[in-house]
């Protein structure tokens, strides 16, 4: 019951795009079209699991017991960046087909912030290992929920008469707070 | 003018945020006063500033495969002081800005400027374009939290300005930001056609 509730808080009332404002510049730049939100979604999904497992694991067994704290922005990022690459590597050679799917979203992600914030926050939050797998599972598929009906909206936009000055991201922007607004409905849903 | 030229261009030209879109997540997360917002863009001129002056002084000497990983500890080394030194001395600001001190390590506009301008400029040019861009931020972020503050909760840097019982909560709320974010586009947007 407890990792259900730090599953649905992460995935809807604390959504990570549209309450949390993290990881924005792809929510913007990656949602024109469907299909490459889905991509990115997927990407996330896979390399936030798999990274915030490791950070997870290299704060709790190395920084901590060496009190060496003060080194986890520095480490955090550069585990992330190499570990992209080495995913991009393993699932290039051994699932070639969901390398292409994700194609050009797995490099892009060193630079999505979700993937340190779950990182950070998972650390903040003291969680234990299974917590905070669950945590950023929960995360990961908020993002992916935000995302791809974010895309889909402003796929439908693209026909409607909009003020010309309100064209483009200004608009997109207005949509998103609609969005937000919606979510911010989920507040206090199970007493969470 | 060369000098001038690198520092005005930051300013509205090349707003970081509001044209080039980059930098959004605090931005958005933090501007829901206008104390926050003026603390965060303290914080990014810091690491911005320190990491171009830093990225311009070995520019010379960095191997061109491997700089985007020096450039990361170059960041991540500033924005660590600066979130230890905003929890020494500024215990409730780094508590209100929580996760996104150390995210400015991957706020785009920091890479972006080590990336496109201090790795291809001497050193006084590239301080001067982290001035310029860190007041672009500033400006940004200062008029977004003004604007959200005094809508949602009727004061401007904690000073009463009206009643907060008729203020448009929804302003200090997270939809409040997205709303005032995509009207100062657009009125940038109508202001720079008439310039033109």
């Amino acid at each position: 019951m407890e990792l259900f509730g730090i599953f649905f808080a992460a995935f809807l009332i604390n959504n990570i795009l549209l309450i949390r404002f993290i990881a924005l510049c792809s929510f913007f730049g990656v949602s024109t079209k469907l299909d490459t939100s889905v991509g990115m979604s997927s990407a996330v999904i896979f390399v936030m699991t798999i990274s915030s497992a490791v950070s997870w694991i290299i704060y709790h067994f190395i920084l901590a017991p060496f009190h060496l704290e003060f080194l986890r922005t520095a480490t955090f990022i550069l585990v992330i960046a190499g570990l992209v690459q080495l995913e991009e590597l393993y699932l290039k050679k051994i699932i070639p087909h969901l390398y292409r799917a994700m194609g050009i979203y797995l490099p892009l992600i060193t630079t999505n912030c979700a993937i340190l914030a779950v990182a950070f926050l998972a650390i903040d939050y003291r969680y234990s290992f299974l917590q905070a797998m669950v945590y950023s599972l929960g995360v990961s598929f908020g993002y992916s929920l935000a995302i791809v009906l974010f895309a889909y909206i402003r796929e439908r936009m693209a026909l409607a008469p909009i003020p010309k000055w309100f064209q483009g991201y200004p608009i997109a922007f207005i949509t998103a707070a609609l969005m937000s607004l919606a979510f911010l409905g989920f507040t206090g849903m199970f007493g969470l | 003018m060369n000098f001038w030229k690198d520092f005005n261009q930051g300013l509205i030209k090349e707003n970081p945020v509001l044209r080039l879109m980059i930098g959004l997540c605090p931005v958005l997360a933090v501007s829901n006063n206008a104390t926050n917002a003026l603390a965060m863009s303290v914080a990014v001129a810091f690491v911005l500033i320190g990491s171009n002056f830093v990225v311009a002084l070995i520019r010379k000497i960095v191997p061109d495969e491997i700089r985007i990983p020096i450039f990361i500890i170059i960041i991540s080394t500033f924005v660590t002081i600066s979130d230890y030194v905003m929890q020494a001395y500024f215990q409730d600001l780094h508590h209100a800005l929580g996760v996104f001190v150390p995210l400015i390590v991957v706020n785009c506009i920091i890479l972006g400027r080590a990336e496109a301008f201090a790795y291809k400029n001497p050193v006084l040019n590239s301080v001067l374009d982290g001035v310029g861009m860190s007041i672009g931020f500033a400006l940004a972020l200062g008029s977004i939290g003004m604007i959200r503050e005094l809508l949602g909760a009727g004061s401007v840097f904690g000073f009463q300005i009206f009643n907060p019982a008729v203020a448009a909560t929804i302003m200090i709320l997270p939809p409040g930001a997205f709303i005032t974010i995509g009207f100062l586009m657009a009125a940038l947007n109508k202001w720079e056609n008439k310039v033109q």
